[in-house]
Formats: C-alpha cells, structure tokens, sequence
C-alpha cells in the first residue's frame, strides 16, 4: 500500500528515531511513503492554547497539501494526529469556519483525506497475522507496557481511535512480535506534555509515578508513540527505578532483524542496551 | 454588555458550561489538579459567579496539559478543554498577568519558531525560550548530550512557501 507521510518537527530532530524506525518498518512491511509537499509546522499545544483559528488554518495548510496525493495520511507524531482530527472535526462542522480558513490557505479543503496513525495501519490493513510472519526474532523476555497518553485517543469522537480508556492495538502488535505485553493501569495517563520547559516538576511527578506502576505490573520498559510522551519517559523520569522507553517502532524493527537499531538505542537517554543483551536481543 | 458566563459560552460554542452539575468527574480525572491552584470544577463555578480576574489571572488556566480527559469523562458535554482554550486567548486578550509566565513565554517562543521558518527548530525555540524567562542553565547538561547525540541540529529543512505561513499568521493576528 501507499501513504501520504506527515512526518513533522519532532520526528526531524529529537524523536529522529520515531522517524527513521517507522520508515525501516514501512519498507519492510510494504508500505511506501511518499512525504507531504512543503509540509509545515500543525502548531501543536502551544498554537490551539492561544489562538483557535491558527490552530485549525496550520493543519488545514497541510491537509490541503496532502489532498493532491489521494492518499490516506500516516501521521506518526500523536501530538500532529491530534491536530489533525481536531481540525478536520472543526473544519466539517462549522461551514464559516471553513470558508474562512479556505481564504487564508488559498484553497479548497475537500475532506477527502483519512488521517491515520501507523498504528491503526499496521494493526488494521497489514494485520498481526502478516506481521507475525514477518518476525526473524521473536522478543523472549521482553515485557513492555503500552503507553498511548492523550493525543491519540481524546476526546474519542474526534480521534476515533481504538477503546479510549482501555486501547488494545498497541498491546497486540507487541504480542504478534512475541514480547509479552504487562496489562497496566496507565495506558491513557498524562504526561504532562509541553509543561516539561515551564513546569518540569509536575511532569517528573507524572513519569515517576507511571514509571513505579510499570514496574509493579512486571513490565522491563515502556512503549510508545508519541515523540513528546518518549521525551518526557527517557529525560524526565528521575534515576531511580526508571524503565527504558521505546518508539513502537524500534522495537518492531528489532523483531523484524532491520537494520538501524543500534544507531537509534544509542540516540536514547536512558540506554536501553543492557536489557536487550541481558535478554539476548542485541 | 454580557456577563463572564456569557462571553464564554459565545466563544466556547457548543453546550453552555452551566449544564455543569458539579459532580466532579472532571477534576477526578485531571492529572494536574494536584498542582493547580483553582481545580478544573472550581474554574466552571467561578466563571459562574463572575470572578473575571481571578479566573483570567490564575495558574489553572496555564497549568492545565490539555489531555482532554475531563471533555471524554464529563456526563454533560461540557467541553472544560476547550473553555481552558478559550480562558486562556481571553487571558491574552485581557493583558492580565499570567498566573504562570514562563509557560506563556514557552507558547510564544514556539509559536514564533513557526513564524521565522514554518517548522520548529529545537535549538532556536529554545534559545527564545530561554532568553526570555532568564532561565539560562536548566536542562544544560541534557540539550548538550542531545546535540552529541546528533538529535538537536542547529540547521534544518525549512518550509519553502514561506508566504503562505506568514499568510496564516498575519490572517488570525488578533
């Protein structure tokens, strides 16, 4: 299958390694990319928590951009998924709203096009039973919880992503890779987002809690797919009792013997490397 | 002339935050309520009863993450994520002074690195961030070990129609 590919500003500088193991994955599994025209910024937090139309005209640019491709559009970053829906939502209800912003972007927007997260896609259209057969090594030993945040699934009737208070897709794309995926009371918890600048204590509260409930539900580390929760997990988390984080991605890379691993766990601040060799994976 | 209640609701749009019964779910659920200084129930009821400034000039407002937890659990509808929203343009607007500074020079400084190039470049958000709250040396160590890691690159691809973003922003100036 093809995509059109969203992959914005974090995964160009610090969630590279989002960026470089979802495109190893794709190749792998099929998928082709192709890169949204001249794409720009979606605004994130800090456009919709001051300026309500900037943060609908920002997305719409892109999702205007992408319209020619007619294709869906895989977005990585969960905080870019979450602009996305919330202006495509905004944009087919309110008429006005979207005459207005049309004028500013300099074009129709059509709502032709299914914004989408990869893991939607890989669960939805590869399959667990596809990826099963693509796996060289299955993770023995490897117990991740699944963390989604926020952005992927709130509020539900805008994402329109898996079970918004108890997600399962996560759980079975690292069950079809053997790992043995920890059921976990904080697979929807906040992580305190952009507050990590302003407010860095509050989110060290936040990840030091979760990083004590992963460890009580017998998890050796923590995946995710959002560049800004996995910031907050590998940086924010103080040393005691903090659990190695993953992009899904890399770990799917692993199991599917990419190339690429080493180069991206070395991009890591807390290094996930002596538990991959202590459980024979690296 | 309308009340605080009302302006609100006019630039809230959908269901009228007095459909509010305080049962509380909303701040049950708010992962920062902890560390706010007016709970996300406290604001709807202040709103209520007309505390403009107090409401504009809180913490709450900044403090609030947006993880739109309180909108998914809430029995009415109330959409408090989007009223957060919209406290906070408000709280602009007002000139008030912000209950938490340095979160609304972050917003400013990520939002002028959109202006300047059309994507975020980590390196120069973060020198405008810094610049601005005076907080030189937090995070030193950790942006350093970023850069030797080759994650934060002090060049990177810009959108080429600059215009067009420009555009956007010079269109929802207020």
């Amino acid at each position: 299958m093809k995509v059109s590919y969203y992959p914005g500003c974090s995964l160009h500088a610090t969630g590279k390694e989002y960026d470089q193991s979802v495109k190893a994955v794709s190749d792998a599994l099929g998928i082709e990319l192709k890169e949204v025209d001249d794409w720009s910024c979606c605004g994130a937090s800090s456009a919709h928590m001051t300026n309500f139309k900037l943060s609908i005209a920002l997305p719409a640019r892109n999702i205007i951009a992408a319209q020619n491709d007619k294709l869906d559009m895989m977005v990585p970053c969960a905080a870019c998924f979450n602009r996305f829906k919330g202006a495509q939502h905004h944009l087919e209800k309110d008429d006005s709203l979207k005459a207005e912003i049309e004028e500013i972007v300099g074009a129709k927007y059509d709502a032709s096009v299914a914004v989408r997260n990869p893991i939607d896609i890989i669960y939805n259209d590869i399959g667990l039973e596809e990826l099963g057969k693509a796996v060289t090594r299955k993770l023995d030993g490897l117990k991740p919880v699944s963390y989604y945040g926020c952005l992927l699934l709130r509020p539900p009737e805008v994402c329109q992503f898996d079970d918004y208070e108890n997600p399962y897709m996560m759980d079975g794309i690292m069950g079809a890779l053997g790992a043995d995926a920890r059921k976990w009371s904080c697979k929807t918890d906040c992580c305190g987002g952009s507050l990590t600048l302003g407010k860095t204590q509050i989110v060290v509260h936040l990840v030091d809690k979760m990083m004590m409930m992963a460890a009580e539900a017998g998890a050796n580390c923590i995946v995710t797919a959002c560049p800004v929760c996995f910031a907050n997990l590998d940086t924010r988390a103080s040393e005691k009792g903090r659990l190695p984080a993953f992009y899904f991605t890399e770990i799917m890379a692993l199991a599917l013997g990419l190339k690429g691993t080493e180069k991206w766990f070395n991009m890591h601040n807390v290094d996930p490397k002596p538990l991959l060799t202590s459980l024979g994976l690296i | 002339m309308n009340t605080f209640l009302e302006e609100v609701n006019d630039r809230m749009g959908g269901v009228p935050i007095q459909s509010c019964f305080h049962c509380r779910k909303c701040t049950a659920g708010c992962p920062i309520a902890f560390a706010m200084e007016y709970n996300p129930n406290a604001i709807i009821k202040m709103i209520q009863m007309g505390m403009r400034e107090k409401v504009l000039g809180s913490s709450t407002i900044w403090l609030c993450a947006s993880c739109e937890t309180c909108v998914t659990r809430c029995p009415n509808d109330v959409d408090i994520a989007r009223m957060m929203d919209t406290l906070r343009e408000m709280a602009i607007e007002s000139g008030v002074d912000a209950g938490e500074k340095n979160i609304v020079k972050f917003h400013e400084a990520f939002l002028s690195s959109i202006k300047m190039g059309g994507r975020i470049s980590e390196p120069m958000m973060l020198v405008h961030y810094k610049l601005k709250t005076l907080d030189l040396f937090s995070d030193m160590g950790l942006g350093m070990s970023m850069f030797m890691k080759g994650k934060i690159k002090l060049l990177s691809p810009r959108t080429k129609d600059m215009g067009s973003v420009r555009k956007i922003f010079k269109s929802t100036d207020k």
